[in-house]
């Protein structure tokens, strides 16, 4: 869906998606490694099951949520990678205490 | 232009728009005037509690009233209103605790009344698996349950209105006075006129007594609430404390609401309230204790609705002391939406028949005027 | 990244955009202990997102008006104010406390002025299959362009109006992204309306500008203009996408659809903090009631840049220094004598402003896009569709908030920003009424989700603590 440009220098990032590792860049949001990776990240919401990726990438969506290094319900669009992170794709209501 | 009607309420919250209904349901048409609209505060935003739990002997008789009207809402308001009866649970935190449960549990049963029991910690546990295993026992009412109170509240207007009550929105009631025997409200440009007012004016109704003579210890309250994102079911019965100020509740669609009792600084002129995070923190904190599950969960949204609370923490309900055809029903002090179905079924009655079968002696506005004989000291 | 130094401050701005910057950079210049709290990673909001940071650093793609706000983003910087970024402000009260979370703790702040300069979020384009995996607003994507030099590669088209759609389309172009076409929903009948307004805007800085990207736009991809219906379809994830323009019909097949039509202020912070907000009949959207300052209905409270109403960058601007000269009057009037004169500001903002009246009635959306109908969905966190709306309507819920307790729309995680206009419209439309009338959600902390550890973990009350010292 979407590629890098060329021209962009920024230090390489590893983070894992559900154990597989994956390359960013520094600067990168967790929303914007995702869909930059291929991989498939949709989500599932908590209300239907119904599969969604980031709408707004800015903050206001809520689409994004992501469970990260094992804290869920984070805006993925806000928080910048950081090598090592692991990522979680979450599947319908979270289960509480993971 | 007047208006006649056959009574006037005042207030649109759980219980006004219960009143209107069932003096729809005896064969009357009042009119029900709501300066908001219909659970605007407290009614509609309140915890959705429906507990007969750890209620002051004194309301006992009509909440067991309303329960049993609760468990077949939907024959009387065509709605389910999201009452759901899983129980409600009050946890005791330490042996000191349950002991003072057990004697409240006799004493309750002394008096006949059986809805109370009192459970060890191994049933607590399978009630409430997640509780924190320090935790020696409690209480259960077993036929208690939560419902949706803004739905619940609308739809007791609704109902009202099909029925036949007039419902006013928006327009508040103005210069309440008796004259040439009937009760009159100025509401805009119009006059009602009726035999009988209902007061239920929930955070205004002091004013209105005050105003007709019957001044009363209440204070306006805005409880706290918050609600936490969907997460899996893992408790059924709402959970109450005693020690600590909380409540408990999960909701079907996952949604946790946690309250208890914590105030937020209302603003009752403006309609409007200022939450007091420090106190929502205590609440947080209390939640991470008792269920440890929980830390995880993010925290939605949080609000407050401006209700009524007496000095002494019971309603205000009956007939006034001193004026005919006036009727109170105000000062829920933060647990009045289960009693709201029962009280306007009471309601109805009192103003009917002159009088009903349900024990209400313990909420007359007498309670303030002829006050017991204070101990010596 | 750090909690705030201090307990209070003279001046707290909210949001380091265009406004939020000037702000600070003002405040701060004139010797106010000044806390600057932005959510993003670096400054620049929206305009100038990821300025200090983008690997876009080719000065032609982005344009100069992106690379203008390094000098205001350098003098935030320099000014002496504490700046914190990835700092969420998720409560402000009329007793101008905040409670502000960064790092994953949070604090309470006190401050004698608060300057709301939170911004502008995209409309919401309510169209069938929104939600599908693969629509994304135009914004977002020049949100991936910006910060990470992400560009679509896959069969892309963008729809909607409004300068920011050419110039993302210009900038994916210019970066070697792809794009298939170019849907415009710009109601004919806008041009005829917007003409009396066409003088002020063809003497405005933007009118050369806006012109030549669409030319440059149009060079190397098709344009269709006046579409009037628009939708996308597919089973989990985008597939295609159809419109109507005049009496062509056609489906595309597609993977990623970009959407946008216009700006709205991103009101949920002030109105949590009890701002009177009335609905704004020419940009169709809550804009607070302020003063010539930007001071709102709260003592103590102004709202700066989009949020005040949107006005673009340079009246951001301008409206970031005005709400600090005010602050600054108030709180050190020996230091407004080094200011600009008033008037000089009020002339900029005046000039920065020429043109807007244009904008606004050029592109304002259809009803629609704006107003849905069947089973397209308006609240996207709960799914709920425009049917179930107007069945609630049709059962006696008459405002937004009375919709609540029919379908909890407003009450997942986004607060109602993605469906708020949307309900207010719908049922506005369905009531005989104006959106004025019908009003808006009323809105609470947090303005955005807190988790329970963090809340627990905040300092205790004051009673809390004497208990604990007294047992």
């Amino acid at each position: 869906m979407f590629k890098r440009a060329e021209g962009d220098t920024r230090r390489s990032v590893t983070i894992h998606v559900e154990g597989r590792a994956i390359e960013a860049r520094e600067g990168d949001s967790v929303s914007a490694a995702l869909l930059a990776s291929g991989l498939d990240a949709r989500r599932a919401t908590a209300v239907s099951g119904a599969k969604r990726l980031p709408y707004c990438m800015m903050g206001v969506c809520f689409d994004c949520l992501v469970t990260i290094d094992g804290v869920g319900n984070r805006q993925g669009c806000l928080v910048p990678v950081v090598d090592g992170m692991q990522i979680e794709i979450q599947k319908g209501k979270r289960e509480i205490g993971k | 232009m007047i208006i006649t009607k056959d009574a006037i309420i005042i207030g649109g919250g759980i219980h006004g728009c219960s009143t209107a209904l069932h003096l729809c349901l005896a064969g009357l048409k009042p009119v029900l005037i709501e300066k908001d609209y219909a659970g605007r505060h407290a009614s509609g935003v309140n915890a959705g509690g429906v507990r007969q739990l750890a209620r002051d002997v004194a309301e006992i008789p009509l909440s067991i009233r309303s329960m049993g009207i609760w468990e077949n809402i939907a024959d009387l308001v065509d709605d389910d209103c999201g009452f759901e009866s899983h129980g409600q649970v009050l946890v005791a935190e330490n042996e000191v605790e349950l002991a003072a449960f057990r004697a409240r549990v006799a004493d309750l049963n002394a008096r006949g009344f059986t809805h109370e029991e009192l459970i060890d910690g191994a049933e607590l546990r399978r009630l409430v698996p997640a509780v924190a295993e320090s935790c020696p026992g409690g209480v259960v009412s077993r036929r208690d349950g939560a419902a949706q109170p803004a739905r619940t509240t609308t739809a007791f207007r609704r109902k009202a209105q099909a029925l036949g009550a007039t419902i006013i929105e928006g327009v508040a009631a103005a210069n309440v006075r008796k004259e040439d025997g009937l009760w009159r409200v100025d509401v805009g440009a119009e006059t009602y006129a009726a035999p009988v007012l209902v007061n239920a004016a929930g955070a205004w109704a002091g004013r209105i007594a005050a105003a007709l003579g019957e001044p009363v210890p209440v204070e306006t309250i805005a409880p706290m609430l918050m609600i936490t994102s969907p997460v899996a079911p893992f408790i059924d019965p709402v959970v109450i404390l005693r020690g600590r100020k909380l409540s408990f509740k999960q909701f079907k669609n996952g949604t946790v609401l946690i309250g208890g009792g914590h105030l937020a600084m209302p603003y009752q002129d403006r309609n409007e309230t200022v939450l007091d995070w420090r106190k929502l923190s205590e609440s947080a904190r209390t939640v991470s204790e008792l269920f440890a599950v929980m830390r995880n969960a993010t925290v939605v949204r949080a609000w407050a609705g401006i209700e009524a609370r007496m000095r002494d923490d019971i309603p205000v309900f009956g007939p006034s002391a001193i004026h005919d055809g006036l009727y109170h029903q105000f000062g829920f002090s933060a647990h009045g939406f289960q009693l709201g179905p029962g009280a306007g079924a009471v309601m109805a009655e009192l103003v009917v028949n002159g009088g009903t079968q349900t024990r209400i002696g313990g909420l007359s506005i007498t309670r303030f005027s002829n006050p017991s004989p204070s101990p010596s000291t | 990244m750090s909690a705030p130094k201090r307990e209070q401050y003279a001046v707290v701005v909210i949001g380091a955009g265009p406004a939020g910057l000037a702000a600070t950079a003002s405040a701060a210049g004139a010797g106010l202990s000044t806390l600057l709290l932005d959510e993003n990673a670096g400054p620049g909001g929206q305009v100038w997102r990821a300025i200090s940071s983008t690997p876009v650093t080719r000065e032609a793609v982005l344009g100069a008006d992106y690379w203008s706000g390094a000098e205001l983003a350098t003098a935030a910087r320099d000014s002496g104010a504490e700046i914190i970024h990835r700092a969420t402000v998720w409560s402000l009260d009329r007793n101008l406390e905040l409670g502000v979370s960064v790092g994953g703790g949070s604090a309470f702040i006190k401050a004698k002025r608060v300057i709301i300069a939170t911004g502008a979020l995209e409309r919401p384009f309510p169209i069938p299959g929104w939600t599908l995996p693969g629509v994304m607003t135009a914004g977002a994507a020049q949100t991936m362009l910006k910060s990470s030099g992400l560009v679509p590669d896959g069969r892309t088209i963008i729809a909607g109006q409004g300068p920011l759609l050419w110039l993302l389309a210009a900038q994916i172009l210019r970066l070697g992204g792809r794009i298939d076409r170019v849907l415009d929903t710009t109601p004919r009948a806008n041009y005829m309306a917007a003409l009396p307004h066409a003088f002020a805007f063809m003497t405005s800085p933007y009118v050369m500008k806006g012109l030549a990207m669409m030319r440059e736009v149009r060079a190397k991809v098709p344009v269709v203009k006046g579409v009037t219906e628009l939708a996308a379809a597919g089973d989990g994830k985008l597939a295609s996408v159809s419109y109507v323009a005049g009496s062509k019909r056609e489906t595309l097949p597609a993977d990623l659809l970009l959407l946008h039509q216009g700006v709205v202020p991103n009101v949920n912070l002030a109105m949590a903090a009890g701002v009177e907000h009335r609905w704004n009949e020419s940009q169709l959207c809550w804009t607070p009631v302020l003063d010539a300052d930007g001071n709102s209905s709260v003592p103590g409270i102004a709202i700066a840049g989009d949020g005040a109403g949107i006005g673009g960058a340079q009246a951001a601007i301008w409206r970031g220094r005005i709400a600090a000269r005010a602050a600054i009057a108030a709180l050190a009037p020996a230091a407004v004598a080094k200011l600009d004169p008033i008037a000089a500001l009020r002339t900029g903002l005046a000039r920065a402003e020429r043109g807007r009246a244009f904008l606004d009635v050029l592109f304002q959306p259809a009803p629609q896009f704006r107003i849905p109908k069947g089973d397209t969905i308006v609240c996207r966190c709960e799914e709920i569709t425009a049917q179930d709306v107007l069945d609630s309507v049709a059962i006696g819920a008459t405002g937004p908030n009375q919709l609540k307790a029919y379908r909890r729309t407003g009450m997942g995680p986004c607060q109602g920003r993605l469906c708020g206009l949307t309900v207010t419209e719908l049922m506005a439309e369905a009531r005989g009424k104006s959106p004025q009338e019908i009003g808006y959600y009323r809105l609470r902390a947090p303005v955005k989700p807190i988790m329970l550890s963090e809340l627990a973990a905040l300092p205790k009350s004051d009673e809390a603590t004497k208990a604990v010292v007294r047992g």
